[in-house]
């Protein structure tokens, strides 16, 4: 991997339990420890540990930060609550999709709230100028050097955490937070994640970030406790139906094609996109995202081409095996014609066509 | 079969050459090290019998959940035997990558691509050089 790649806080961690280490959006992330699918089973049935430190976590200040935010999100902001987090869209005046990214409106410490934003590593620096771009009256700080970001997912975890902080962590509902700016160098700790489980995700600063995760590895311990990469964090997210930026986002596909409704609000406010989401829901003929489950064994992955008898109807944004259902899965857009649940498709896997279904999402959905 | 006897390629595939009936017949599979690389394995496509294969050339390929990898034959010939009982049990591979994860047989066809392989020493240091 090339020597300018970031490192987070915690490689040597990372190092010392003999993670495989790949390049991701320009930063040296473990892909894997014992392997994707006990790591992905781990975090199923106990806890986990990963490292989303290359997530961009971005804060903003002045009065006018949720004016702001409200403009340039698919989402209402302004009436989220202290303590809530909200995952939205921004998309440009055409609809095609910046990032997805969660919002935080935090209580601080001082009594006042606070607004930040945690954006996809790979456009950080993208939506940083974008911001920039778009307001001279609220001010954006990139925070992701100072800090580390850690999720702790599975069924254990909220137990876990719980034992670390000496504080019932199950208080906090889901999609809420807190930041105390006196424990861990400033934590804030959300009741969210990226893997279909319950469980937490931390921001703490980076000097403290290795102390944080061995400690938590070292009281997990009896839990069954496991590090987990961004292979098994994959297949979490693609079992949960969650959409990747890259994949099932993209600057050239529409906000409006991603049945992502419950987070795209036009009635009563004004956002950057709104016009194009409208006319785009009016003409209504842009593929749909789909979950598709293929017979045999063989996944089929981005780019496969999806048929209806001779008829080309779509594409794979994303495939894997799911360690979960023990079957091919995958997410396409396709036709509206095709989109149905138990459509019967065929998904062309290089060169040779392999029968699927559509079906229902998410693929996975805890108990 | 012992690793030590065996052929290798730099695309971490073995072979075993045998003669047979006049003919010089190649067992080839993949290495231990090639499939601890590659991990969770789910799916396999194996050539049929008769299809021809050429040394440096895709004869099938292998796939985990992360990622499918290629499989490149090591020599020239045609396909006389497949190793069908692998695609329901891959997990032979990880158990006995020398033996029973067999993969394809070849009757070679020239003999040229076999000064290409690497013996057992050779191909250890490559390994240790990519780890």
């Amino acid at each position: 991997m090339g020597s300018e790649c970031l490192t987070t806080p915690l490689h040597q961690n990372h190092c010392e339990r003999n993670a495989r280490m790949v390049d991701f959006a320009g930063w040296s992330m473990p892909i894997q420890y014992e392997g994707i699918v006990a790591e992905h089973l781990a975090t199923r049935q106990r806890v986990t540990l990963f490292d989303v430190s290359h997530m961009g976590r971005l804060s903003f200040s002045g009065a006018n930060a949720a004016q702001f935010l409200d403009r340039i999100s698919t989402r209402a902001v302004t009436p989220i609550q202290a303590g809530k987090i909200r995952y939205s869209l921004v998309c440009r005046e055409d609809g095609g999709i910046l990032d997805d990214v969660l919002i935080y409106h935090l209580n601080s410490t001082n009594g006042e709230s606070h607004y930040s934003m945690v954006v996809n590593a790979s456009n950080r620096s993208k939506i940083v100028d974008w911001f920039s771009q778009q307001t001279d009256a609220c001010s954006i700080h990139d925070r992701t050097l100072e800090t580390a970001m850690i999720a702790v997912q599975g069924p254990e975890a909220i137990r876990l955490v719980s034992r670390w902080l000496d504080w019932d962590a199950s208080s906090l509902s889901y999609y809420s937070g807190v930041y105390r700016s006196e424990d861990f160098g400033g934590l804030t700790l959300s009741r969210t994640g990226y893997t279909g489980e319950d469980g937490v995700e931390l921001i703490v600063g980076a000097e403290q970030a290795s102390e944080v995760w061995e400690t938590l590895m070292s009281l997990g311990a009896e839990q069954g406790i496991r590090p987990a990469g961004l292979g098994a964090r994959d297949t979490l997210r693609l079992e949960a139906a969650m959409p990747l930026y890259g994949h099932e986002l993209s600057e050239s596909i529409h906000v409006a094609q991603t049945g992502l409704d419950f987070a795209i609000q036009c009635s009563g406010r004004d956002f950057v996109g709104k016009a194009s989401i409208l006319e785009a829901r009016e003409n209504g003929d842009l593929p749909v995202r789909v979950g598709l489950r293929l017979e045999g064994k063989r996944p089929a992955r981005e780019g496969c081409e999806i048929y209806h008898q001779a008829t080309r109807v779509g594409e794979i944004t994303s495939g894997t095996f799911s360690p979960t259902l023990s079957t091919p899965i995958a997410m396409a857009y396709v036709n509206e014609s095709a989109a149905k649940p138990g459509t019967p498709l065929e998904v062309d896997i290089r060169g040779r066509r392999h029968a699927a279904e559509v079906c229902h999402l998410p693929f996975y959905q805890r108990a | 079969m012992k690793p030590e006897e065996l052929l290798y390629a730099d695309t971490h595939e073995w072979a075993l050459v045998e003669e047979q009936d006049a003919a010089k017949i190649a067992t080839v599979g993949i290495s231990k090290f090639a499939v601890e690389q590659l991990t969770d394995l789910v799916y396999i496509e194996l050539p049929s019998v008769g299809t021809e294969t050429q040394a440096g050339k895709e004869f099938g390929e292998v796939e985990s959940v992360k990622a499918v990898s290629p499989l490149y034959s090591p020599v020239d010939g045609e396909v006389i035997e497949v190793n069908e009982s692998l695609r329901d049990a891959l997990e032979t591979l990880n158990d006995d990558a020398y033996s029973g994860g067999w993969m394809i047989k070849v009757r070679l066809s020239d003999e040229a691509s076999l000064a290409k392989l690497m013996d057992h020493a050779a191909y250890e240091k490559q390994c240790a050089d990519e780890s």
